[in-house]
């Protein structure tokens, strides 16, 4: 039995058309939605920013940003100045604030820095700039510095808060395609939280970083001095992708922390 | 049901109890190892597969008689691959918080083997309608088993249910955990979640014996 949908030629045509309908309707629906997804995405930042310094709409367990609606004019209010630095070794090179970064790269701001784009800068040997956003509330300094890493599937990031001493006061993270139910839950308040209060340098000007750390026989996170918080069972290399982060990215920022000091 | 035949009905019944896509065919499984941790996961992802599988089986059945068999199983991946890039666009552009939970699901969905399996199985053959209760049907059996396993893992892992601390608080040692119980921790590891599986296929073999196939 032989049916016209069998013979070569068909098949041949049938394909092609299909490639070029599916191929073009993708190709359109992408471009005309990008405008919509990228300014999602913009909006997206500054809630993170936000979210990482306190400003949120947490209640009691979860986590919420402030609303789309408002995020600008939040984060407008909120953060006083965003710093672009590059550094090499341990001495700060180049400090630019806002107006002066904006100048120089088509009115681009600060805090749309691409921290992936930066990282393979830095690897391919070129400077990486460092943003870090400046924010006031409630009379106290806090410094949000972004970061970015690997888990076990694919990419993770994040805010760390820091005050003047780099004692964390808030973190967001937040991954591309880990685990849901395991490493999906870095983005958890519970996770998240553990992280307040956490010293990332000794007393003596040491970096050390936070370790995501199984058994640190400290559960309730009372020792705020142990550079460790607790890791979620079943997700050991998302959170040793979260520690490597923590570590990587924010010691560059350790100059600029000391020379806050002097 | 009112509505539908006992024939068309019975699209919907069957992949629920004697025909599950996951206990019966086992189909579908590495999903159902992979999200299982815990319910909303679980939740989310049958409500995911009942979208794309409905809608993916009415397209096939409509394309059904010009696709070239020699390339069918292509057609099939391009269908479900296109149908699933486009919610996940949309959801981006017009639900960001939505498809900010959907992403880690999307490329499970392209490769959950239930929706090419009912593709090749069922809409090849069958017109849009029935296609549509069949697909709807499969992807509830689907989501049933998923639930089932889901429930229990992230309960006796966890001590929640959807995010609730239903057996008290671990570290407070309330609750059950004030006279001794502890979450297993094995409980979160896909193996547990084939164990559970396993049991499901079990209690459903022991009740309809008519289920097991002669050694």
């Amino acid at each position: 039995m032989s049916k016209k949908t069998d013979s070569n030629s068909y098949t041949m045509i049938f394909a092609v058309v299909m490639v070029l309908i599916v191929g073009s309707l993708l190709a359109f629906l992408a471009s005309s939605l990008k405008p919509n997804i990228k300014e999602n995405e913009r909006i997206e930042k500054q809630q993170n920013i936000l979210y990482a310094m306190g400003v949120n709409e947490n209640d009691e367990s979860s986590a919420t940003f402030v609303d789309t609606s408002v995020a600008g004019e939040e984060f407008s209010k909120f953060i006083t100045e965003q710093l672009v630095l590059e550094v090499e070794g341990n001495k700060i090179t180049k400090q630019q604030t806002r107006t002066e970064y904006m100048e120089d790269n088509n009115k681009q701001e600060p805090y749309l820095i691409d921290v992936k784009k930066q990282q393979a800068n830095a690897k391919a040997g070129k400077v990486r700039k460092l943003p870090l956003f400046v924010g006031e509330k409630d009379g106290k300094t806090f410094y949000v510095a972004p970061i970015r890493g690997k888990g076990l599937w694919d990419a993770i990031w994040g805010y760390v808060a820091m005050n003047e001493n780099m004692i964390i006061q808030g973190a967001y993270f937040d991954h591309k395609g880990e685990t849901p139910g395991l490493g999906a839950n870095i983005k958890q308040r519970y996770f998240m939280d553990d992280f307040i209060g956490e010293h990332l340098m000794t007393d003596s000007g040491e970096f050390k970083g936070i370790t995501v750390a199984k058994g640190n026989n400290d559960p309730k996170n009372d020792d705020k001095t142990d550079y460790e918080v607790d890791a979620i069972a079943g997700a050991t290399i998302t959170g040793d992708g979260v520690s490597a982060m923590i570590k990587k990215d924010l010691s560059l920022y350790v100059p600029y922390f000391k020379n806050l000091k002097k | 049901m009112g509505i539908l035949s006992k024939k068309d009905a019975g699209l919907i019944k069957d992949p629920l109890f004697d025909n599950n896509p996951i206990t019966i065919q086992v189909l579908g499984i590495c999903s159902a190892l992979a999200i299982t941790a815990e319910l909303k996961a679980s939740i989310v992802m049958a409500v995911s597969v009942m979208f794309v599988l409905g809608l993916g089986n009415v397209v096939i059945s409509l394309m059904r008689n010009i696709i070239p068999s020699k390339i069918r199983i292509i057609v099939q991946l391009i269908v479900v691959a296109t149908l699933v890039i486009i919610v996940d666009l949309v959801l981006k552009a017009f639900a960001y918080e939505l498809s900010k939970t959907l992403s880690v699901f999307v490329g499970l969905i392209i490769t959950n083997c239930i929706i090419m399996g009912r593709f090749e199985a069922f809409a090849l053959g069958n017109g849009p309608w029935r296609s549509f209760l069949d697909g709807i049907g499969n992807a509830l059996g689907y989501g049933v088993i998923l639930v089932i396993v889901g429930f229990f893992r992230e309960l006796l892992g966890s001590g929640t249910l959807l995010g609730f601390k239903v057996l008290g608080d671990p570290i407070e040692k309330t609750g059950l955990y004030a006279i001794g119980y502890e979450n297993n921790g094995f409980m979160l590891l896909s193996p547990m979640a084939l164990i559970v599986v396993g049991i499901i296929i079990w209690i459903q073999r022991t009740k309809n014996t008519t289920l097991i196939e002669e050694a």
